[in-house]
C-alpha cells in the first residue's frame, strides 16, 4: 500500500510546479499559519509529540521531545531556530529538493518552530554547495517577507521572527549540530563537548535547537491535518512519511516520499524501476546514507524501511538515502571509497578519529588489492571499534559503521580477495621497511 | 556538594566540578593530555575516559560535570580497553624518535605510554610527518611529534592574550602553527615548552643539552623582573642548563617570563670571575688580599661623610644589610638604591609595595595603571591581570602611551600628568568607574617616579587611591610596580640617605657599587670607585677595585618580590672562578677595614636581617588592608603635563644579565622589530 497523491506533504518536490509564494499557497502551504501560531506554543509541542515525528537528519530524535528541552521561559537570552541544510552524507539528496522546489515548507515550518521553542530568530545553513538552492530559498523568504509573512507581526500572529540563511564551505563535519553551530558563529566547524546541549547553550551561547530541514518543512502540514493523521502512517514509534533517496543500480533513480516502514523491496521496485538486472542480481543496500552499515540481500528481501527495523539487523535508517548495489559492484572498493571519504572530512579534534580514520582508509585500500594478511581483517575490525563510542561527535560511529557492517556480511569476499593476491603475487611485503631494527 | 562513587570509594565534591577533579578527588589517577588545570577544557585527546553507570559509551571525564549519585569506574575493562585504543592512536602517526627528544625522559607520551599502552605496534601502514613551524628563538620545533591536543593553542589565546596559534586543515592534516610563520609575539612563550605534553614544542636554547635525569634541580627564585616567580633552576656540572618555573598559586601560577627563563647563559659570559685591580688607569687581574688590601689602604682614615655606597637592583638582602652594617661602622650615611633615580618613598612600607598582593588582583573589581606597562615589566602578573579581565567585570583604565598591547581591552585615559591631575581632581569620567567599584586597585609603574615630578606622581596616585574606596582596612589598592627582584628590598633595609642627602655628592672620594650600573658620568673625577657584583660594563671598566660577586643562581639569598613577599633563592651552582657570595665578601673587606662584622654563617647574617626589619624574619607575603590613609610626601597638584613614557630599552635586555645572554639579544633582534611594527599600527 503505497502513499497515495492526497497524502504528501511534499507536493512540488519534483519540481514540476512553480516554488513561488503564489503557486506555494495553491498546494496549501501558508493557509492559516497564523491561526495554528494563535494555538501557542503548548499546542504545537504537544501536536509534533503526538505525531511521532522523529528527527529526519539520521539520529532519529523525537522532534517534540527535542523542542521541549528549551526553556520555557527565557532568562534574557534570545532562543535560536537553526535549520541544517548542510546535507553532505554521500547518498542523500532529499533537502535540496525541498530547497528549490518546495521552500516554502521549510519557510513556514521555520516560523512554527520558532514559535514553538521562543525564538525570533532562524537560521537556514545551507550546504556550500547547493548554490542554486541557496538562491532560491532566499528568494523565497524575501517574497514571504514581501508578504507579511516573515518579520515582524509574521502571519498576524503577534509573533515577530526574522530568518537569515548561511552558507557553509564544504566541510561535512559541519552537517553535525554543535559545527554547524561553531560554524555559524564563525569559527572552525568542531563539534563542542556536550553536556551542554544546544538547547541551554547553542548558537552565540543562547538556548538553541538545531532541526534537519524535512523535521522542520513537514510540520505545518502535521499541524493542519492533526497528529492523528501523521501518526496513522508507518509502525508505531516510526510513524510518518519519509523522503527516500533511491540510487545506485536501480532502473530508475528518484527521491520519493513514501510512509515509513515501507518493504524496502517494494520501495525499489515501485519507485526506483527495480534493481539493475532484477532482483537476483542485488548485491546489497546501504540503506539510509553511507554511515549506515550496509545489508546483504537476504537481509533486503524482507526488511522494513524504518528505524527500529533497521536497528536490528544492526543498520539504520539514517538519512533514508538508499544505495543499492547490484552484483557488479566491487564492495570492497565502494567501502574504501566511503572510508576515504570520512577520513577527509574528520575535523581532526578527537584522536581515535584523527588517527583511526587514516588507519582505516589505508587498510581498506589494501584489502581493496587483497594485500594484507586475513589475520589483518580482525585488526580493522577491533580499530574500528576503537574508534567507535570514544569521539565528542557521531562522525567517526558513522565513519567506521560502513567498514564494520561489510566485515560483518562480506568477510568471506576479504578473504577469497587475499587468497588471490597471495596466489598471484606471493605474500605481501609489510609496507614499511622496519629501518631501525 | 555531590557525592560520588569512584571505583567504590565515596568522596563529595562540589557541584559542577569535572568527573575528572571527582576521580582525583578519590586518588585515582586519570591519564590525559589534552586537560590542563588552567586551560580550558578541549576535551579532545580522550586520553581520560572513564566509564559511568548507564552511560552506554565511556566518557571523556575533562569534560563530563559530576552528578549527585554518580559511579564511576576507572580501571574496567571498556576503561583499559578504550585508554589502550586511544594510545595506540596516538602512537600510529607519532615518530617514536624518543632517543633523540629533548622530551624524553619527562614526556607525558612516553610516560603514558609505559602505564596504559600496548607493548607492540600493529599498524603496517606509512606514517605522517608534519613540516617544522618557526615560532621564534625560543620555541622550538619538531611538528611531527604533535598529538593535536591544543593545549598550546589555548595557553596563547587564554593566558598569554596572543590569540596568534591555531590549527590549519583538519582530520589527520590538522597542524598546530601561526598560518603565516612568525615568532609568537608574547614574553610567556616559554609556557608554550611546559605546557606540550610531547616534545613537540621544546626549548631551542636547550635542543640536545641534557637529559632531565641528568639534571640537579634547586628551588630558586627569579630575579630579572619583581614578580618573585619561583623557578626550578636545573644544573649539570657546574653549569646552569635551564630554568623551570615551580607552581605557586600566590605569585607566578605556574607560568614564568621568557627573560627569566632564558637568558640564563648571560650568567657565562661577561662576567667577572676574579678580582681585577687597576694600575695606572688600567685594570689588572689581581688576588683577592691585594684587592681588599687595596681596598682598605683607600678607605682607612677617610672621614664617612666622604665614603659613599650604592646597591643595584639585582642585589640579595643578605649583601644589602652587610653593606649598610659596613657603611655605618665607617660612619657612612650617603646610600643610595634607587639606581634609576624613582622618586620613592621608602618612609612607609605600603608606599612602595604592590599591596594588593598579585593573587589579590583577581579580588579586585576595577584597575587603574598609571605610567607602568606590566606586560613588559611583569609578564606574569600582567597575566594575572588578563585572567581577572576575562572573568569579567573588570575596567581597566590606562594612563600611558596610546595603543598599548596589554593582552586585554582597556580604557586609555590619556597619556600621562594632566590626566593624573584629572583624576585627583575627581572629574574625569574614569573616577565614576573608580566610585562605583567596591575593590578597586592602582597600579603605579615605578618607571613614573622617575620623572622631576616623580613625588608629585607618588602623592597624586596615593590620593586617587585614598579618594576611591582603595584604602579599607582589610583592602589595599594602591600598588607600586617595580621591575627588578633587588628593588625592594634595600627599601626594606633603608639602604637610603638621610633627609635631603645623596650617596653620590662632588664630596665623595670613594664609592663601593655593589652591583650597581649608574651613569658613571655623575662620579668625582678622582673618586675611589669599588664595583662588587657578576657582570662587568661601564660602572665596573670605570672602578678602581673590582670584587667579583655572585649572580643570584650562585648564592644562598633572600629576595623580596613587589609585592614585599620574603623568598628564598638557593645556590645552584657555585660562583665562577674566584667570584663570592656577596656578603661574605663584604664581610671579607670589613674585616680588613678593622670593622669586623659581627656575623660568619648565613644564619646569622639572616638573624641581623630580621633584626634590622622584622619582615625578613617571617617569609611569604601577609595579606594586609590599609590602616594609615596619610599619603606620601609629595604634592599632589605639582604633577607636570607630559605622558608617561614607555619603558626604556628593550624587554629583553633589561638587566647585565640578559644583556649578555645572546638568547636575549637574538629576541631582541627578532622581535625588536616586530615591536616597532605593532606601534606603527
Amino acid at each position: 500500500m503505497a502513499l497515495s497523491d492526497k497524502d504528501r506533504i511534499f507536493t512540488n518536490l519534483y519540481g514540476q510546479h512553480d516554488w513561488r509564494l503564489a503557486a506555494a499557497r495553491r498546494r496549501g502551504q501558508w493557509d492559516g499559519t497564523g491561526g495554528l501560531i494563535a494555538k501557542g506554543r503548548d499546542w504545537i509541542i504537544e501536536e509534533v509529540k503526538n505525531s511521532g515525528l522523529r528527527g529526519r537528519g539520521g539520529a532519529g530524535f523525537p522532534t517534540g521531545l527535542k523542542w521541549s528541552f528549551m526553556p520555557k521561559q527565557s532568562d534574557g537570552r534570545p532562543h535560536y531556530l537553526v535549520v541544517n541544510s548542510d546535507e553532505s552524507e554521500p547518498g542523500t539528496c532529499k533537502d535540496r529538493d525541498i530547497l528549490r522546489h518546495d521552500p516554502h515548507t521549510l519557510i513556514e515550518g521555520c516560523l512554527i518552530a520558532g514559535v514553538a521553542m521562543g525564538a525570533h530568530a532562524g537560521y537556514i545553513y545551507v550546504r556550500g554547495e547547493y548554490y542554486n538552492e541557496h538562491l532560491v530559498l532566499q528568494a523565497a523568504i524575501d517574497e514571504a517577507y514581501a508578504a507579511g509573512l516573515l518579520g515582524p507581526n509574521a502571519c498576524g500572529s503577534g509573533w515577530d521572527f526574522d530568518l537569515y540563511v548561511h552558507r557553509g564551505a564544504g566541510a561535512y563535519i559541519c552537517g553535525e549540530e554543535t559545527a554547524l553551530i561553531e560554524s555559524l558563529e564563525g569559527k572552525k566547524g568542531m563539534p563542542r563537548l556536550k553536556p551542554p546541549f544546544p538547547a541551554a547553550v547553542g548558537l552565540y551561547g543562547c538556548p538553541s535547537t538545531v532541526n534537519n530541514v524535512e523535521t522542520i518543512a513537514v510540520v505545518p502540514t502535521i499541524l493542519r491535518r492533526g497528529a492523528a493523521w501523521f501518526a496513522g502512517f508507518g509502525r508505531p514509534k516510526n510513524a510518518g512519511t519519509k523522503i527516500f533517496c533511491i540510487q545506485g543500480h536501480v532502473n530508475k533513480p528518484c527521491n520519493v516520499e513514501e510512509e515509513m516502514s515501507i518493504p524496502l523491496r517494494e520501495l525499489i521496485e515501485r519507485h526506483a524501476g527495480g534493481v539493475r538486472g532484477g532482483w537476483d542480481n542485488l548485491l546489497a543496500v546501504i540503506p539510509g546514507g553511507s554511515s549506515t552499515p550496509l545489508i546483504p540481500k537476504a537481509v533486503c528481501d524482507d526488511v522494513l524501511m524504518d528505524f527500529d527495523a533497521l536497528r536490528e539487523h544492526k543498520t539504520g535508517l539514517g538519512t533514508a538515502g538508499v544505495i543499492v548495489m547490484d552484483k557488479s559492484t566491487d564492495l570492497i572498493k565502494a567501502i574504501a571509497r566511503l572510508s576515504a571519504f570520512y577520513k577527509h572530512e574528520s575535523c581532526g579534534q578527537c584522536t581515535p578519529c584523527r588517527e583511526g580514520m587514516g588507519w582505516v582508509k589505508r587498510m581498506m585500500d589494501r584489502m581493496v588489492e587483497g594485500r594484507a594478511e586475513v589475520a589483518e581483517i580482525d585488526v580493522l575490525e577491533q580499530v574500528t571499534r576503537q574508534i567507535e563510542g570514544h569521539t565528542i561527535c557521531a562522525l567517526a560511529d558513522g565513519g567506521v559503521w560502513p567498514v564494520q557492517g561489510l566485515i560483518r556480511h562480506f568477510r568471506p569476499m576479504m578473504e577469497d580477495r587475499i587468497a588471490a593476491y597471495k596466489a598471484a603475487k606471493g605474500s605481501p611485503q609489510p609496507t614499511l621497511p622496519m629501518a631501525a631494527e | 556538594m555531590a557525592k560520588v562513587t569512584v571505583d567504590g570509594i565515596e568522596v563529595e565534591v562540589p557541584n559542577g566540578v569535572s568527573v575528572l577533579q571527582a576521580c582525583e578527588a578519590a586518588g585515582k589517577e586519570i591519564p590525559r593530555f589534552c586537560y590542563h588545570e588552567r586551560l580550558s577544557v578541549a576535551g579532545n585527546c580522550r586520553m581520560c575516559l572513564v566509564e559511568v553507570e548507564k552511560a552506554p559509551k565511556p566518557i571523556a571525564s575533562c569534560a563530563y560535570p559530576v552528578a549527585d549519585g554518580m559511579k564511576v569506574f576507572t580501571d574496567s575493562e571498556m576503561v583499559r580497553k578504550g585508554r589502550r585504543g586511544v594510545m595506540e592512536f596516538l602512537l600510529i602517526n607519532h615518530p617514536l624518535d624518543c632517543p633523540i627528544c629533548d622530551q624524553g625522559g619527562e614526556c607525558d607520551l612516553q610516560d603514558q605510554a609505559v602505564a596504559y599502552g600496548l607493548d607492540k605496534s600493529r599498524y603496517l601502514e606509512e606514517k605522517r610527518a608534519v613540516k617544522d613551524k618557526y615560532m621564534g628563538p625560543l620555541v622550538k620545533t619538531i611538528m611531527t611529534r604533535c598529538i593535536q591536543c591544543t593545549r598550546c593553542v589555548r595557553f596563547a589565546t587564554e593566558v598569554a592574550g596572543v590569540p596568534e596559534l591555531g590549527a590549519t586543515n583538519r582530520g589527520e592534516n590538522m597542524e598546530i602553527g601561526t598560518y603565516v610563520e612568525k615568532a609568537l609575539t608574547t614574553e610567556l612563550s616559554g609556557n608554550l615548552i611546559d605546557i606540550c605534553p610531547v616534545g613537540a614544542l621544546t626549548s631551542r636554547p636547550y635542543a640536545f643539552v641534557s637529559r632531565p635525569w641528568e639534571l640537579r634541580k634547586t628551588d630558586s627564585i627569579d630575579v630579572l623582573d619583581a614578580t618573585g616567580t619561583n623557578i626550578r633552576i636545573d644544573t649539570r656540572a657546574g653549569e646552569v642548563l635551564r630554568i623551570l618555573p615551580r607552581t605557586n598559586d600566590d605569585v607566578n601560577e605556574e607560568w614564568m617570563a621568557d627573560r627569566g627563563r632564558f637568558s640564563f647563559d648571560g650568567l657565562k659570559r661577561r662576567r667577572l670571575d676574579r678580582p681585577w685591580i687597576k694600575v695606572d688607569g688600567k685594570l689588572r687581574p689581581t688576588s683577592w688580599s691585594e684587592a681588599l688590601g687595596a681596598v682598605a689602604a683607600r678607605l682607612k682614615g677617610l672621614p664617612g661623610e666622604r665614603i659613599g655606597a650604592v646597591v643595584g637592583d639585582l642585589v640579595d638582602a643578605e649583601a644589602i644589610v652587610a653593606l649598610k652594617d659596613l657603611m655605618g661602622a665607617l660612619g657612612s650615611r650617603n646610600l643610595e638604591c634607587r639606581v634609576d633615580g624613582a622618586a620613592i618613598d621608602a618612609s612607609r612600607r605600603d608606599f612602595y609595595t604592590f599591596n594588593t598582593g598579585i593573587a589579590g588582583i583577581e579580588e579586585a573589581d576595577a584597575l587603574l595603571i598609571v605610567g607602568a606597562n606590566p606586560r613588559l615589566e611583569a609578564p606574569v602578573l600582567n597575566a594575572r591581570i588578563r585572567k581577572r579581565v576575562i572573568a569579567g567585570g573588570f575596567p581597566v583604565g590606562f594612563l600611558g602611551p596610546r595603543g598599548l598591547a596589554l593582552t586585554y581591552g582597556h580604557d586609555w585615559l590619556g597619556e600621562g600628568g594632566a590626566t593624573l591631575r584629572a583624576l585627583v581632581g575627581g572629574e574625569h569620567r574614569f573616577n565614576e568607574v573608580l566610585r562605583a567599584a567596591k575593590r578597586p586597585m592602582l597600579i603605579l609603574g615605578r618607571g613614573a617616579l622617575r620623572r622631576p615630578d616623580g613625588a608629585a606622581i607618588l602623592a597624586a596616585a596615593w590620593k586617587v587611591a585614598a579618594e576611591h574606596n582603595m584604602l579599607q582596612p582589610d583592602w589595599h589598592g594602591f600598588n607600586l610596580l617595580h621591575q627588578f627582584g633587588g628593588q625592594v628590598a634595600p627599601l626594606d633595609l633603608g639602604f637610603l640617605p638621610p633627609e635631603g642627602g645623596a650617596a653620590i655628592s662632588p664630596s665623595i672620594e670613594a664609592l663601593w657599587l655593589l652591583g650597581a650600573e649608574i651613569d658613571t658620568a655623575a662620579i668625582p673625577a678622582g673618586a675611589f670607585v669599588i664595583y662588587q657584583g657578576h657582570h662587568g660594563e661601564a660602572a665596573a671598566a670605570r672602578a678602581d677595585v673590582i670584587l667579583p660577586g655572585a649572580a643570584y643562581t650562585e648564592k644562598d639569598a633572600t629576595w623580596v618580590n613587589t609585592e614585599g613577599r620574603v623568598q628564598h633563592g638557593r645556590l645552584a651552582v657555585y660562583p665562577p672562578g674566584e667570584a663570592r657570595e656577596d656578603w661574605k665578601i663584604i664581610r671579607a673587606a670589613s674585616e680588613v677595614l678593622g670593622h669586623r662584622l659581627p656575623y660568619d654563617t648565613l644564619e646569622a647574617v639572616r638573624a641581623r636581617l630580621a633584626e634590622a626589619n622584622p619582615v625578613f624574619a617571617g617569609r611569604g607575603f601577609a595579606p594586609h588592608g590599609c590602616t594609615e590613609r596619610t599619603g606620601p610626601a609629595g604634592d599632589a597638584a605639582a604633577v607636570a603635563d607630559a605622558g608617561f613614557a614607555p619603558v626604556p630599552g628593550s624587554y629583553w635586555q633589561a638587566e647585565a644579565i640578559s644583556r649578555a645572554s645572546e638568547t636575549m639579544a637574538e629576541c631582541a633582534r627578532v622581535y625588536g622589530a616586530a615591536q616597532i611594527r605593532l606601534a606603527a599600527e
